[in-house]
């Protein structure tokens, strides 16, 4: 390890690391817990324009994320609305950026899963008298593989994009080598820009083993989720 | 420390202020009004509120600093910043942007301090904005290309002149394209020179400093580059020195001054002005100072402090286009630039 990193501090290297992780945890657990209910209505129910507002969903998904961090920007500026709250180039920032990026991937996502759900099963869950929270947890459950390829895949969206972190976090480290808005992407930036293009594949490889990990603990849930 | 007593009674007062002002359901928070015309506790509870966003109250606080890339890519700011934040209890929260950006971060009041290289935008910034700039270092910039000097520029003594040239063999330029301190510099020298740069040989990076010396370096192309991120990446780089700056007898238009400037409270009352005004003394004290003089890397010193000098009117803020009655041709800004380069540059750098 030492050798791949050079000079690169590991404590650096972890700090760094704890910030990605703790940035786009708390940003797709926040949005699971916001965008299932709201998939799960959806899903459940019918209406007019339902097409229109799977649409916006969809589009959604492919919201540039400089765009996401500069709209941010512009509501956390002290010049802004929310400037009074002293949110901007922190890691608050920065969960809320990745939450409006990860939010439209695991509504869109999960609500396919729950759409795809045979409607025999609600309804039988429906016959045996359960209320339409009990049948929701049915259909959570049912739909638990494409839920968890929900979350999995906004998470990716969230622990790799770059564009709204350094926007509105301002890849932030303390010169004692913590990192405090700095994710281990923006310090590829960083890295790019000085021209260690070495140490910039260093960190790269360290995010790919992370997304491999949150991957390994996903289908591990998919599996155990199974209950068999 | 009396400076951390103060802020410490500053924040109980604005503590006081709060709870005041939520006591007697002033709803003066969001009132500009009255914060801008002093009341005690609107202004107080915005403050506060800010600061308990920004910063832990009772340590020392963070300070926010809008900066440039080329401070922060040389590695000063590492240099510097954990003295100041031993001196003073204090995190330093550096952003680093191009000089436009950092200016625009402080205009908004999401910075507390700033430090920046682009006079006449610092000195549009301090009529809005900004309080107290003091002159902290210089070193100059050069214009580098490849080794092989495909327009034949190197050894040219005239910057215009040698951007005049590029532009007629239509040679390869990268321009940084992004507002920064040194594309502020190159659109003010093609100006001189009198060339509307365009055509396909003119291309903008729109990236920071080390960004585009490693694409002038990849492509053969010449750029403008700070001595500072030229010195501190010239291993990794296949460039070379065509134009010297004045550090090394070069023309004075390529004179890089930097400076720090505080966001002025009474325009943004969230800012940490008492840490804005420790981090500018901080600089420019003679630790600070003896701190950037011993910089190096490679062997090289990077950056030439000059708030400091024996001159009792050395360092004083000089406005944009002053000149003091019969000062002759020189502005006083151009005098005080001779003397940086004169005085300052030891005779073996």
């Amino acid at each position: 390890m030492v050798g791949i990193f050079g000079d690169l501090n590991t404590q650096y290297v972890i700090s760094t690391a704890i910030v990605s992780l703790y940035v786009s945890t708390a940003a797709v657990g926040l949005s699971t817990l916001a965008s299932l209910p709201i998939a799960l209505a959806i899903g459940f129910s019918d209406f007019r324009g339902k097409n229109a507002v799977t649409t916006v969903i969809n589009t959604g998904m492919g919201f540039p994320s400089v765009v996401v961090g500069l709209v941010v920007l512009l509501f956390l500026s002290n010049a802004g609305p929310f400037g009074s709250l002293g949110l901007l180039f922190t890691p608050k920032a920065m969960i809320i950026s990745q939450f409006v990026l990860a939010t439209p991937v695991i509504m869109s996502v999960s609500l396919s899963a729950v759409e795809g759900v045979d409607q025999r099963i609600r309804d039988a869950a429906f016959a045996a008298g359960g209320t339409s929270r009990d049948v929701g947890l049915v259909v959570v459950k049912e739909a638990r593989y494409g839920i968890v390829t929900a979350i999995l895949a906004g998470y990716g969206r969230a622990i790799s994009e770059v564009g709204s972190v350094l926007v509105v976090g301002g890849n932030i480290a303390f010169a004692d080598g913590t990192a405090f808005t700095r994710t281990l992407t923006t310090a590829v930036t960083l890295e790019a820009r000085q021209g260690r293009y070495e140490v910039g594949i260093a960190l790269g490889a360290v995010l790919l083993v992370l997304v491999l990990g949150v991957n390994a603990i996903g289908s591990w849930a998919r599996r155990r989720g199974g209950g068999t | 420390m009396p400076a951390m007593i103060q802020r410490r009674r500053f924040l109980q007062a604005a503590g006081t202020g709060a709870i005041l002002g939520l006591a007697g359901c002033t709803g003066g928070d969001e009132n500009q009004g009255q914060n801008g015309s002093g009341n005690g506790s609107g202004g107080g509870a915005n403050g506060t509120q800010a600061q308990q966003g920004r910063s832990g109250i009772g340590r020392g606080g963070n300070l926010t600093l809008a900066t440039t890339t080329s401070t922060y890519d040389t590695g000063l700011l590492d240099e510097l910043n954990p003295m100041f934040q031993q001196a003073y209890g204090a995190k330093v929260e550096a952003i680093s942007q191009g000089t436009g950006a950092a200016i625009e971060t402080g205009s908004n009041g999401d910075a507390d301090v700033i430090l920046v290289h682009a006079r006449d935008a610092e000195d549009e910034f301090l009529r809005e904005y900004g309080v107290n700039r003091r002159d902290v270092m210089f070193n100059d910039f050069v214009v580098v290309g490849p080794p092989n000097d495909p327009a034949g520029v190197s050894g040219t003594q005239s910057a215009t002149e040698a951007f005049g040239t590029i532009a007629k063999q239509q040679a390869t330029f990268l321009s940084r394209g992004d507002d920064s301190g040194t594309n502020t510099k190159e659109l003010s020298i093609w100006e001189e020179a009198g060339v509307q740069p365009s055509g396909q040989w003119y291309q903008e990076t729109g990236q920071g400093m080390g960004d585009t010396l490693n694409q002038a370096s990849q492509r053969g192309a010449y750029t403008l580059a700070d001595r500072g991120t030229f010195l501190s990446q010239k291993s990794e780089l296949e460039l070379e020195i065509a134009v010297q700056g004045p550090l090394k007898d070069g023309p004075m238009i390529l004179l890089n001054p930097y400076g720090v400037i505080p966001v002025d409270p009474a325009i943004h009352p969230n800012v940490n002005y008492q840490l804005a005004m420790a981090y500018a003394g901080f600089l420019t004290s003679p630790q600070g100072q003896s701190a950037i003089e011993n910089y190096t890397v490679e062997g090289s010193q990077l950056f030439l402090p000059n708030a400091l000098a024996e001159d009792p009117n050395f360092g004083q803020y000089v406005p944009q286009d002053y000149s003091a009655p019969g000062a002759g041709s020189l502005s006083r800004r151009e005098k005080q630039y001779h003397y940086w380069a004169e005085n300052l540059v030891p005779k073996d750098h």
